[in-house]
This record gives structure tokens, sequence and C-alpha cells, in this order.
């Protein structure tokens, strides 16, 4: 397989608070790779490097190289914009847009990149909210404050809003911590269906979650990678120490 | 259970003075009416849309100051209005986080500035140079629009909305800057994955979440304006005249009731100006109100 990003001695800082420090790693193309590691290890953090949303905040910085099909997002030339336009991102809170509808929500991005052919907006907002495995439960509401969805919903919502306009990577920072069990096992088909697709990085804090969905898996603690490999391996053959009383939750 | 002495001091203290405001408020309000009483007896809603004010023969009609009130007012909103939002854009979304404070603070010491401050510099600076410079342009190349014809005097309409725009700004400014904070972040954030710029982020996710809260803003800055006395005063020329040019002189309720009180010599003379002051009380009551009610709805869906 192909790799899509290439991540080499990346560090990020908030003010003087280093984050994650020197991180290489490789994501591989339509694979699903999951980051793990206790609270606080900097896992959003190091996915918020990964589409330059890091910088959105004040006094963060970052140093390093990013690799997106071999050039680096954050030399010189790249624009941030279109960065995260092929790098789309789910947050760990639901987040669509109060102010807007459904249709509004899942659209916003279409309109963004220029799409102003309505039947054109209406099949794709149709397309990704199905793919989203949410059609069936808005089709007759789309029109409604996204507010009035429930949790889960809304966080199905933003995954639709994220892969309508089809990025190429999408990184989920623990899409489903703040969901119920079955909007959570909705969340993982979901990803196996897209994953053909897509390239996901997905943030967890749920070890089985990450044994089921993922291709590889990271290990993080205290900002440092401590493993990085195939998902089958770290769970029945870690390497470090660490990572295996992390997954046999003898701490974390 | 018994309160302490001092608990129930301060309890009826505290309620006594809380009630004197609402007691003030009747009280103003009676009066206005009382004094007013002649002369709606006399006009009738008449007042409300004659032009014509001549003391001497006793004959008072109200519109040319509602005319200047509301008119210079909506000027200054026009002017202040943009200028405000860049600035609490500008402070809440652009603005490297070290500066914001000051540059806060400069804002705010603007509405610390007395009145008749603004009124002297507009006097002495703003007028000349509007005469000099802008009036006579904006006449040689718009002078067929009505707005722009007749003689560019300086002192007029278009001074008193400039010098009430430049008063409003920072109630409109801090206002709307405080409205844009609360804005979480995680909204934004979720527009800036999706590839939106600053400025869409702005556009698209900033204002909309904003809408109510700001045309309170835009309301209390209005309500400031229609209200203002002593700098409007100084730069509109006191001529109650109703007339399609932004050049014209002008004339607000508030200042007319400055300038005439001490001259009125008649009972309806001195009647006719208090119930100029009864309509600039409802026009700035219902402004207000309306606009706190929109200020406090955004507040509480936060
Ligand atoms: N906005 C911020 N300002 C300052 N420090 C921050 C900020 N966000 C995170 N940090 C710090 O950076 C480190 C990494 O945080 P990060 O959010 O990446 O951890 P995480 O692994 O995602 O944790 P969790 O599992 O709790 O979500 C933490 O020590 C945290 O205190
Ligand atoms: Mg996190």
């Amino acid at each position: 397989m192909a790799k899509k990003l290439v991540i080499e001695h990346l560090n990020a800082w908030f003010g003087a608070v280093q984050a994650i420090k020197d991180i290489t790693i490789d994501i591989e193309e339509n694979g699903v790779t999951a980051v793990i590691g206790p609270s606080g290890c900097g896992k959003t953090t190091f996915v918020r490097c990964l589409n330059r949303i890091h910088e959105v905040v004040d006094s963060a910085r970052v140093s390093g190289r990013v690799m997106l099909d071999g050039i680096d997002i954050y030399s010189k030339t790249s624009d941030p914009v279109l960065v995260r336009r092929r790098i789309g991102m789910v947050f760990q809170k639901p987040n669509p847009f109060p102010t807007m509808s459904i249709f509004e929500n899942v659209a916003a991005g279409l309109k963004l990149n220029g799409i102003k052919k309505k039947d054109r907006i209406a099949d794709t907002v149709e397309q990704s909210l199905k793919n989203a495995a949410l059609w069936d439960e808005v089709k007759d509401k789309l029109f409604k404050p996204a507010t009035t969805l429930s949790g889960g919903q809304q966080q199905r919502l933003c995954i639709a809003r994220t892969i309508a306009i089809e990025p190429e990577i999408v990184l989920m920072d623990e899409p489903a911590s703040a969901l119920d069990p079955i909007s959570t096992a909705r969340i993982e088909e979901l990803i196996q269906q897209i994953k053909e697709r897509y390239t996901i990085v997905i943030v967890t804090h749920n070890m089985q979650q990450a044994a089921r969905v993922s291709d590889y898996t990271g290990f993080f603690l205290l900002g440092e990678l401590i493993e990085f490999n195939r998902t089958s391996d770290i769970f029945t053959n870690p390497i470090d120490k660490r990572t295996e009383d992390y997954i046999t939750g003898r701490f974390g | 259970m018994k309160l302490a002495t001092g608990d129930r001091t301060i309890r009826f203290l505290s309620t006594v003075f809380a009630s004197m405001i609402l007691l003030l408020i009747a009280v103003i309000v009676y009066e206005l009416f009382k004094g007013s009483e002649l002369s709606i007896g006399r006009f009738g809603l008449k007042f409300l849309v004659t032009t014509t004010w001549d003391p001497v023969n006793e004959v008072f009609g109200a519109l040319p100051f509602i005319f200047g009130t509301i008119v210079s007012s909506v000027i200054a909103l026009i002017i202040a209005l943009p200028i405000s939002i860049g600035i609490a854009v500008f402070l809440s979304e652009l603005a490297p986080q070290a500066i914001r404070p000051s540059v806060s603070l400069m804002i705010e010491l603007l509405a610390a500035i007395p009145s008749i401050i603004y009124g002297l510099w507009g006097l002495f600076v703003m007028v000349p140079f509007l005469q000099m410079y802008v009036e006579p342009v904006l006449s040689r190349y718009f002078g067929s629009i009505p707005l722009f014809g007749g003689v560019p005097i300086g002192v007029g309409m278009l001074a008193g909305g400039i010098i009430l725009s430049i008063m409003i700004i920072p109630t409109i400014a801090s206002i709307s800057r405080d409205i844009f904070n609360t804005v979480p972040m995680l909204y934004k954030e979720a527009g800036f994955a999706l590839g939106m710029t600053r400025w869409e982020v702005i556009s698209k996710i900033v204002f909309p979440h904003s809408r109510s809260g700001l045309t309170g803003a835009v309301m209390l800055g209005f309500g400031r304006a229609l209200g203002e006395t002593m700098a409007v005063t100084m730069v509109i020329g006191n001529a109650p005249s109703i007339s399609a040019s932004l050049f014209a002189p002008s004339y607000t309720i508030a200042s007319v009731i400055a300038n005439e009180f001490t001259e009125a010599t008649t009972k309806l003379y001195v009647s006719s100006l208090i119930e100029l002051a009864l309509i600039l009380f409802a026009i700035s009551m219902v402004f207000n109100a309306v606009a706190r009610l929109l200020v406090s709805r955004e507040r509480i869906v936060q």
C-alpha cells in the first residue's frame, strides 16, 4: 500500500508546553490508523497537526514535516485552507453549525468548493447522509435546525458534513466518546464502509474499538510515540513493556 | 428564623433604594404628561405632523425635530455600523492576543470623553474640514442627487450624523466584540476544518451566531444617538427645517429643548417643549427596551 502521509520529527507546543515530541510515523492510504494512549498524552494535538488546525489556537506552534502525497503541508507555499479541504476532521464533541439546518450543514463545505448547482448539492447531501448512516432518520426533516438532533445523530451529521467534500483523509478525534453503544456501533460500521475510499486516522480511548476498526495502531505516552505497528501485532504481541501495560489495563 | 438586625436593616434599605428607581421613572413619566397637558390639549395629534415652530404666534409642531432626531441618528448608524463591526471583528478574531486588552481599553475610553469635547472638536475641526473639502467635492460630483444638493456650509445634518456616529462607535463596537467572543471555538474550528478561510468563518459562522445580539447592539447605539444633546447641538445648525439635503441645517428634539427652555416665556411654549421631551422619552424607551431584550436573549442562549 502507498503511504498517504509521511510524518517526520513532528513537535507541537502550546506556549512553552510541548504537547507532542518528535513523532515520526507513516499513514497508509485506505487504511485505518488508530491513535491510543492515556488522557493528556497528545493524541488530539497530534491529529490536529495533521490538518493544520493546531495553529488556529493562539500561542500554538509546530515544527517538523507532514508530507501529504510527498508535499510538506507545512512548507511556506502550502495554504492551510487547501490542506484542510483535503484532510477533513470530525471532532470529539459533535459540533454541527447551530445556525444552520441539517441540509445546510452538509452543504456548507460544498458551497465553499464552488459547487453551485442546486440538484448537484442536493444529490451530494443525500449521498453523504446515506454514507453516514443518517439519511433514514433525517430525510423528512432536512430543513430543521441541526440542533434538534440527538448527540449521536449530530456526530453522524458531522461525519456526513466532512465526507461531503470528499477529503482524501478523515481525521476522527474520539468520534464516539460521547455516544451510546448503539450509535458507537453505527459509527464503527461506517468507518468500515468508508475506509475503501478514504484514509482514516482515529483517536480512541477504547481499546476494543481500536482493535475492531483499525489496521495500524500508534501508542502515545506523555507526548511521545512509544510504539507503532499493525493493530494485530500491537494487541497480541506488543514490543514495549509500557504498551503492554496500557492495553492490558494496568495503567492509563 | 429571625434575621439578624444588620441583615434586616440592609434588606430594608436596599428595598427602599430599589423602589425609589421605579418611583423616579413613574414621577418622570407623570410630570412629562402633566407638563405637556396644555400643548396636547391645544394641538392634539397635529403636534406630531405639523412643521411650524413659531414661538411668537404660539404655533408649535414637532415634525422637524422628530425628523432631525431620527434622521441624524440613522445617518450616525449607517456610518458607525460598518466601522464598529470592523473594530469588533478585529478585536475578537484577528488582533494578536497581546494587544487586545489595550485596544479594547482605548475604544472604551472613547465613550468616556465628555460630549462637549466632541462638540468643540466637531465645531472647530470637523465642520471646517467638511465645509472646505468634503461637501464641495460631494456637491460637485453628486450635486444632482438631492441628498448632496444645496449649499455646503459645514454645519448641518451631515455634521450632526458624523459626530453622533463617532460617539456611538464605542458602544456598538464593544458590545459586538462581547457578542462575537461568546461564539464557541468549537464551531469556528468546525469551519476551519471544512476549509473555510478566516473571512468565511467570520461571515458564515460568527455573524449568523451573533445575529440577534448584534441587532441589540445596533439599537443600543441608536438609542444613545437619539438622546445625545450637547455635541449634536453644536454642529447640526439648529434650524427646524425638513430638507432632503445632507448639507442643510437641522434640529433635534434634545437640542431644541436645551436651547429654548430657558427662554420659553409662555405656558404653551413650555408645555410644547415638555411634550417634545415626552416624545423623545417614548422613542428612546422603546428602542432601549427592545435592544436590551435582544442582547440579553443572546447571552442566555449561550
Ligand atoms: N489549548 C491548550 N492550551 C494549552 N495546553 C493544552 C491545550 N490543549 C491541550 N494542552 C496540553 O497538551 C497536552 C496534550 O493534550 P491533548 O489534548 O493532545 O491530549 P489527549 O491525548 O487528546 O487527551 P484526552 O484523551 O484527554 O483527549 C496536555 O498536557 C494538555 O494539557
Ligand atoms: Mg483528546
